[in-house]
């Protein structure tokens, strides 16, 4: 085989002709190949949110309802019942309710009065499950004022989101004020201004950091983190979106670094080195040669630092207390998204209206980090373009 | 002789054979170590039998009765009507119920805290949020710190049901992923109040408790709950399909309930049934 492609490349316009168009059938194929492997990757995307999403549409085009019979009838009442009218009672199907011998339809009314007795809130007539109680805040029976409350087992499940994307933000924000200066810093020191020597042992350090598996980090933020830093602000309560969002800082910089790093790396040198040349300092070339021209690249990696910010699950869950307060203090404890879906997901009821909402929150949240990441991907080629001088 | 030991081999090896049966059980994870105990224990002296427990929690548990994909349930909680409405639709009657062991939540506060006991309705007082400050039931001048359980925990909704009358917690409670995680949040926190397994109660004080305002205040332990003037006890359940309900499944149950089983809830830190309900 190696013998005739060597004696077939020396006599070259005869062997290209002969060889291109099967080399050009495998390269089709090979090239075929990876394009499907590449849009598989596009289409899991779309049908991990196309089942997630699923699963939240009953709640979405509200289809559910949890609202309850106002009374409950008496004995001779249910043997009036016409079959219909029964089966909307006990809420089975009229097919259903024929299947069933009268014992089973007598334990089920025994069961029905049983429930209806627990429940006797007038907010039990209330669909908790509509959008508007999703959203807005309301005055439930037994509080002083209208609030937004997340409280989905109970008498009477309550709902609201609002308090978990206030949760959610909050310590994501607190951990992006702590990596975005941090890990774009070290990226202009790393890139910029050390020595080789010390590039040699920093960057290999600070990315190891992301090694750190994030339920260790919420081991640590639960036990140290958090003393530590109520002994510095004195803050009313121990575990806060503060200590959650430095433990979650500390998964977001090397992400930041990393991205931040690279892109400040591909400037060409001729920016620097001309700036160099006209007398400027080291420091004047970082600040205002190079990271200027790396913006778009810094900026991408604090928008995926969002994206693993929001997303991060573990560490919220062990250090953020878990309140699902509206409060915007983040010296106050927070509930957020991810931490409520894992907390919260292996007891519901598969299928129940718990379920779904928590679904729900799924999708959106996916909504979310797919919504930022498209508008930083715009944004920094917008950026790229004024850069480059073509806008 | 040799006939006689040959056949009684031979029947002995087919009793093992025909016993070979396997047994799932699922539910509460607070009941996953005492399931794992008993199975442990159940399985030494009787090879034939496997018994898997998994935890995932009692929602989950019931769940999977209601799906057929366990034989046996565990609960730390009864089920709701809701539950066993939807089972009835399914099986025609209801799930048998048995109640295998007591449970006892005690009130943790930190060490250094002066309260000794507290009220039913000071409890809910302070964990639905109306009582704010340690001062306004004679304690330091402090804003309380509410710490507690997630919401599938059966834990969280035993307390709410029984302790706060079904009023929902303030929503300043952090909830913790565990009744270990309450007990370190409550060790660290001088203003700090919980809830949790009496089992687990180390680090910490556990309060006295009554019932009624002024009420004699109980200490948990051991005698107070099993002669039930402590007044957070609760039931631990196992649940049954009745389809289920025979040969290895109910051997199992019925071992649970012995002395010897009982023995074993001792070890993990509940308390055995009182005999009469067994």
């Amino acid at each position: 085989m190696i013998e005739r492609l060597t004696t077939n490349s020396v006599v070259l316009p005869k062997a290209q002709r002969r060889r291109t168009p099967r080399r050009r059938w495998a390269e089709w194929v090979i090239e075929r190949g990876i394009f499907l492997i590449s849009l598989s990757v596009i289409l899991m995307v779309f049908l991990i949110f196309a089942f997630v999403a699923r699963e939240a549409l009953p709640v979405i085009f509200c289809k559910t309802n949890n609202a309850r019979l106002e009374s409950q009838l008496t004995e001779a009442q249910i043997t009036a019942l016409p079959a219909d009218k029964l089966a909307k009672y006990l809420g089975v199907t009229d097919a259903e309710l024929r299947s069933y011998d009268a014992g089973t339809v007598r334990t089920l009314i025994e069961l029905r009065a049983e429930e209806v007795q627990q429940t006797s809130s007038p907010d039990s007539r209330i669909n908790t499950t509509s959008w508007s109680w999703l959203l807005h805040p309301r005055q439930w029976v037994g509080y002083d004022k209208p609030e937004y409350i997340w409280q989905p087992v109970g008498e009477i499940p309550k709902y609201n989101i609002i308090p978990l994307f206030v949760g959610s933000l909050k310590a994501t924000l607190v951990a992006l004020l702590f990596s975005v200066p941090l890990g774009v810093g070290a990226a202009i020191y790393v890139s910029q201004l050390a020595k080789p020597s010390v590039r040699e042992i920093l960057k290999p350090v600070i990315e190891l950091l992301s090694g750190i598996p994030s339920v260790v980090l919420g081991f640590f933020a639960l036990l140290t983190l958090a003393s530590l830093l109520q002994g510095l602000f004195h803050c009313g309560s121990r575990l806060n979106a503060v200590v959650a969002g430095v433990a979650l800082g500390l998964t977001v910089i090397p992400v930041i670094f990393t991205i931040s790093e690279d892109a400040l790396t591909s400037v060409p040198r001729g920016y620097g080195q001309a700036a160099l040349a006209l007398g400027a300092a080291p420091w004047q070339v970082a600040w205002q040669i190079v990271l200027p021209a790396a913006l778009p690249g810094v900026f991408a990696a604090c928008v995926l630092g969002f994206g693993r910010a929001i997303g991060e699950t573990m560490i919220v869950l062990m250090a953020s207390g878990n309140a699902s307060i509206m409060s915007i203090s983040a010296f106050d404890s927070c509930r957020t998204i991810t931490a409520t879906i894992a907390a919260e997901l292996a007891e519901v009821v598969f299928g129940g209206n718990h379920y779904r909402i928590l679904f729900l929150l799924g999708a959106m949240l996916f909504a979310v980090t797919f919504a930022t990441n498209l508008i930083g991907d715009i944004v920094v080629h917008r950026l790229k373009r004024r850069l480059e001088g073509r806008a | 002789m040799k006939l006689t030991s040959l056949i009684l081999g031979v029947a002995l090896a087919a009793t093992v054979i025909v016993r070979a049966d396997d047994i799932t059980v699922k539910g509460s994870d607070t009941m996953v170590i005492l399931g794992q105990k008993w199975a442990e224990t159940y399985m030494k002296k009787n090879a034939g039998t496997t018994v898997q427990v998994t935890g995932g929690g009692s929602g989950t548990g019931i769940a999977a009765l209601l799906n057929g994909t366990t034989d046996i349930c565990n609960s730390s909680r009864s089920m709701k009507p809701k539950e066993v409405t939807t089972f009835v639709q399914q099986f025609k009657v209801r799930p048998h119920e048995y109640k295998t062991c007591l449970d006892a939540l005690s009130v943790y506060v930190h060490k250094s805290n002066p309260i000794e006991k507290l009220s039913f309705p000071q409890l809910e007082g302070i964990f639905t949020g109306k009582i704010t400050n340690w001062k306004a039931i004679g304690g330091p001048d402090a804003p309380i710190s509410l710490y507690g359980r997630e919401n599938s925990s059966g834990t969280y909704e035993f307390f709410k049901e029984h302790v706060l009358n079904k009023k929902d917690f303030a929503a300043a409670t952090k909830t913790m992923p565990g009744t270990a995680a309450v007990i370190q949040g409550v060790a660290k926190d001088a203003a700090g109040i919980g809830y949790g397994g009496i089992a687990y109660g180390e680090g910490v004080k556990s309060i006295k408790v009554s019932k009624t305002e002024g009420g004699s205040a109980i200490e948990p332990k051991e005698a107070t709950v099993l002669d039930g003037t402590y007044p957070i006890s609760r039931y631990l359940f196992n649940y049954v399909s009745p389809a289920k309900d025979n040969g290895a499944v109910a051997d199992y149950i019925s071992w649970c309930l012995s002395d010897e089983g009982q023995s074993v809830v001792k070890d993990v830190g509940y308390f055995p049934l009182p005999k009469n309900l067994r």
